[in-house]
């Protein structure tokens, strides 16, 4: 009997996330809450970044610090592809005419950022994939730096550092959730394409990877283009979704929960990205909520602000400390198949269980 | 020539700054190959030490008033212990942990001292005078120049003067090298590991004290971004320089800050905004000639 494709015995992966990001949608339109939905959206952005982290992360092993930039990069697309030429001409008086007159629609804007983005992370990564380990991550803080040093010092194309506003709001939670699946499947997809492969392969044993004749720079690159176009277009969403952007939106704060939410569910795992995000929003969502006050009798109790943050970095501290693979590890969720065994042992990986 | 000498005295001062961190920075990767970014914010909190909690735009000064004597073993200890606080506290744990864990671990607590101090201070800046003397500008050599940045200079020099002095001719310097060199044989030989790290944090944790006196007295305000600025050039100075090479990073920080100077007088009025931007560009072409740094450490090297 051959054994089934990769296709086949990963498929159940994409699904099962999709079906649960789903979920999340659902629960939004039934509730009907304005706030609610609100932050159904925000939990959907951040699947869509995690996810482009993870796709360059968790497949080649480099920690990056830099993706935010892209995100960046494509919520100042937004920005500029679909405010009103009469805003425009007043925020950001230094673009070029053919920008200035141009207005798209919402989802042409995230692939327009999303391209964008890609463009500048090729431009990047060339010089940057070919830095390993942690000199290769402060490099890409450096370009995170560098991006916000740009676009908030470029006042005639970007307002400098005060915000852009104008920037047409989408409220329902379909377009989140489509774009969020959409990002789910091109990681997989990219998973386990044969470059995907070929870059797992590197991340665990990259003197026997470049020795079969697998290119490493090349192999990571093609990740941190694919990664970037996915922030990029999560970028444009988030500023569809707030109707703003400044610099400082996308800096070390979003870099921060990212990351965390990264770590947490499990930095080698598709289906950690995603309960990261889902765990750690719920965490942030509940001590927000209790930062505002809650009415306990008479009085109300209010925790100070910085809460949030304070108790997120300390969430992320305990989980490198006991579980360092995440609360995921190396495994995926897949459904009950008879030919787990097999890929358990095809795969090669150490199992992370019970560490 | 009083241009020039401005310029130099400019780019020595700034370079000291970004030496100092990259130092503190290198010391801890050479000991325990961590890369702490909970850095820059040893540094935001060593100023906010001398402060009383307010949420108030005005501060409220507290140990800052102390007299300088006092007022500067003060700070460093404040440095030195609560950088050994997040030894103990966090890194220890981490021991055995990739270096990839670890950095992000250090990111983490970087960001909760930073939460941890808005909560006492708020974000809003505010204005603090430290040392107030030291403003005055004395005359040198036709140039102009605050007394501060004199001070700035001749402290660095004094702390790397004393830093090479003890690592080169105490026992304790000795093993910090021979840790630094190759961790488990100096263990083997009877270097006592922990007693090592925390020595090591402790200095990383004084200079970012040392950092913070002089961004505090320069400034004239205490931000809790203060340190950011200055750590991401010290990161970047101790990748230029080979990862945990101490010479090497010395040499980036004051490169640096030459770099930085000589583009805020050379480039066009338009583009200075953008000098930051240039510099990071700068670190990136000299990367692609040298990917393991200037002078890169002996044992950093990823082997087979």
């Amino acid at each position: 009997m051959a054994r089934p494709s990769i296709l086949a015995r990963t498929i159940a992966t994409p699904l099962i996330l999709s079906a649960l990001l789903v979920a999340f949608a659902l629960l939004a339109w039934v509730a009907g809450s304005r706030p609610f939905n609100q932050t159904v959206i925000d939990i959907f952005l951040q699947v869509i970044f995690v996810v482009g982290l993870y796709t360059f992360v968790g497949n080649s092993g480099v920690i990056s610090f830099g993706h935010v930039a892209f995100a960046c990069l494509g919520g100042y697309v937004a920005a500029w592809t679909t405010i009103k030429p009469m805003m425009k001409a007043i925020s950001m008086p230094g673009l070029p005419d053919w920008l200035m007159q141009l207005e798209l629609p919402f989802w042409a804007a995230a692939l327009a950022g999303g391209g964008f983005a890609a463009f500048w992370a090729l431009a990047f990564g060339a010089v940057l994939m070919r830095l390993s380990g942690i000199a290769a991550s402060i490099a890409t803080f450096a370009m995170l730096a560098m991006v916000n040093s740009i676009y908030s010092n470029w006042t005639s194309v970007t307002a400098a550092t005060s915000s852009v506003v104008g920037i047409p709001i989408i409220r329902t939670v379909w377009p989140y959730l489509i774009a969020a699946i959409l990002a789910v499947f091109i990681a997989w997809a990219f998973s386990i394409s044969r470059h995907g492969l070929a870059l797992r392969a590197a991340r665990d044993e990259p003197t026997a990877a470049a020795a079969s004749g697998v290119n490493i720079t090349r192999v990571r690159l093609i990740a941190f283009v694919i990664s970037g176009a996915i922030m990029g277009a999560g970028g444009a969403l988030y500023a569809h979704s707030i109707g703003l952007v400044t610099p400082d939106t996308f800096y070390l704060g979003l870099t921060f929960t990212t990351l965390s939410m990264l770590v947490v569910g499990g930095m080698s795992s598709l289906s950690g990205a995603v309960l990261g995000v889902l765990i750690l929003s719920s965490l942030i969502q509940g001590l927000r909520w209790l930062e505002a006050g809650v009415q306990v009798g008479a009085s109300t109790i209010a925790l100070p602000g910085g809460v949030q943050e304070i108790a997120l970095g300390a969430v992320m501290i305990l989980i490198l400390m006991f579980r360092p693979a995440g609360i995921m590890g190396n495994s995926e969720l897949t459904g009950p198949r008879p030919g787990r065994k097999d890929r358990a042992t095809g795969n090669g990986q150490r199992s992370t269980k019970g560490s | 020539m009083g241009g020039m000498m401005q310029v130099l005295f400019d780019a020595l001062s700034l370079g000291s700054l970004y030496a100092l961190g990259a130092l503190g920075i290198a010391l801890i990767f050479g000991v325990m190959r961590l890369v702490n970014f909970a850095h820059g914010d040893v540094i935001a909190f060593c100023v906010f030490a001398l402060l009383w909690p307010s949420v108030d735009a005005v501060a409220i000064i507290f140990a800052g008033n102390l007299p300088w004597f006092l007022l500067i073993p003060f700070t460093l200890a404040v440095g030195a212990g609560i950088s050994v606080l997040s030894e103990v506290v966090v890194f220890r744990r981490f021991r055995r942990a990739n270096p990839a864990a670890m950095m992000i671990a250090s990111f983490a607590l970087g960001f909760v001292i930073r939460y941890f101090l808005l909560m006492l201070f708020s974000s809003r800046p505010k204005s603090i005078s430290l040392l107030p003397g030291l403003s005055q500008p004395v005359e040198l050599l036709g140039a102009r120049i605050p007394l501060l940045q004199l001070i700035t200079i001749l402290v660095t020099i004094t702390v790397l003067i004393g830093l090479t002095a003890f690592l080169r001719r105490t026992r304790f310097g000795l093993e910090m090298r021979a840790a630094a060199e190759n961790f488990t044989m100096a263990r083997m030989l009877g270097v006592r590991a922990n007693r090592v790290i925390m020595g090591a944090f402790a200095l990383s944790g004084a200079l970012a004290a040392a950092i913070a006196l002089i961004l505090g007295s320069q400034t004239g305000t205490a931000n809790i971004m203060m340190g950011a600025s200055v750590m991401l050039m010290a990161f970047i100075a101790t990748v230029i320089g080979g990862m945990g090479s101490l010479a090497g990073a010395v040499i980036a920080g004051f490169a640096l800050g030459g770099i930085a100077t000589v583009m805020q007088v050379i480039l066009p009025p338009d583009a200075r905004a953008f000098r930051d931007a240039f510099v990071y560009g700068a670190v990136i072409l000299v990367l692609i000639f040298r990917p393991q740094g200037l002078l890169s450490a002996r044992g950093t090297k990823e082997r087979v």
